[in-house]
């Protein structure tokens, strides 16, 4: 495996659709033939093999050596890669909207103070100061 | 406790990246909140120990918005781009490039505000250059030795 030879795109696009994220979650458990693997989806041979070769361009997969099975195993690093930046990201951008919900709530209260302190302004105020 | 609206995460293509997230507010708020300086820097820090001494704003179509992010140990880092379309309080067009480093030219940020009953939902788009762009902001900053979790694929880039 070339260092950064898979490029992410190829990873994300091979991640898209949910048959190949059932596949790989399937994987992660064990290495496992292509029988083994179509068993649960409603899907021929073919269809599977092809999703198969979706993963295995990239990089996602890898055949292992033993020749009758061919069993299917996963290569965990670009996955690695491709969920590790989307979590980065999501802490951050976690971490700025609870502030900026902070923020609004804040905006909120302000311009209710605001509201209230001018229907207070226009309230008819009572002409005698009858509750001292 | 006050429950936090989640924040939805997708990859609808190969070079954009799109966020998406309610707030309780109107949507005339929450776009002051996303263009005021005096707003912005008081939540758009990034990780803790940041804080937004420089934020600049000039909030029309071909002005210029600039924002510098200091940490604790004094080491900064600058960003910036123009306002490439402004439609208030529904629609902000906005190109970002970080000074600091490479990360494979201009990004183009749309952002774009829907209200409903007594929430606005944000949603961000953020459309990478090109392909080594995108790549270069993935590896940006990476930890290494994080493993994946393989329990997050389902949730993960859902379309």
């Amino acid at each position: 495996m070339k260092p950064t030879g898979y490029s992410l795109d190829t990873t994300f696009a091979a991640l898209a659709d949910p048959t190949r994220r059932a596949i790989l979650a399937r994987l992660a458990a064990g290495e496992a033939s292509v029988n083994e693997l179509a068993a649960p989806f409603e899907m021929s041979q073919p269809a599977i093999s092809k999703h198969l070769k979706v993963l295995e361009h990239a990089g996602l997969i890898a055949r292992s050596r033993e020749a009758q099975r061919r069993p299917r195993r996963l290569v965990p690093k670009p996955l690695a890669e491709a969920t590790e930046w989307i979590e980065r990201y999501r802490r951050l951008w976690e971490g700025n909207f609870k502030r900026l919900d902070a923020v609004l709530q804040d905006l909120k209260s302000k311009q209710k103070r605001t509201v209230d302190a001018l229907l207070e302004e226009v309230k008819p105020k009572p002409k005698k100061r009858s509750t001292r | 406790m006050k429950q936090t609206a989640a924040l939805k995460i997708t990859t609808p293509s190969e070079r954009e990246l799109v966020m998406t997230r309610d707030f309780a507010a109107p949507r005339g708020m929450l776009f002051d909140a996303l263009t005021k300086p005096d707003l912005v820097q008081r939540w758009l820090l990034g990780p803790p120990g940041w804080t937004m001494p420089v934020c600049e704003i000039d909030l029309r179509v071909g002005g210029k918005y600039r924002y510098v992010w200091r940490n604790a140990d004094g080491r900064e880092m600058g960003m910036g781009g123009t306002f490439k379309e402004i439609v208030r309080p529904s629609r902000l067009v906005a190109t970002e490039t970080y000074e600091d480093y490479w990360t494979g030219g201009e990004t183009l940020v749309t952002t774009e505000l829907v209200e409903t009953r007594d929430k606005t939902s944000l949603s961000t788009t953020v459309r990478y250059a090109s392909r080594e762009a995108r790549d270069a902001a993935m590896k940006m900053g990476a930890t290494k030795g994080l493993e994946a979790s393989y329990d997050r694929l389902d949730q993960l880039l859902t379309a």
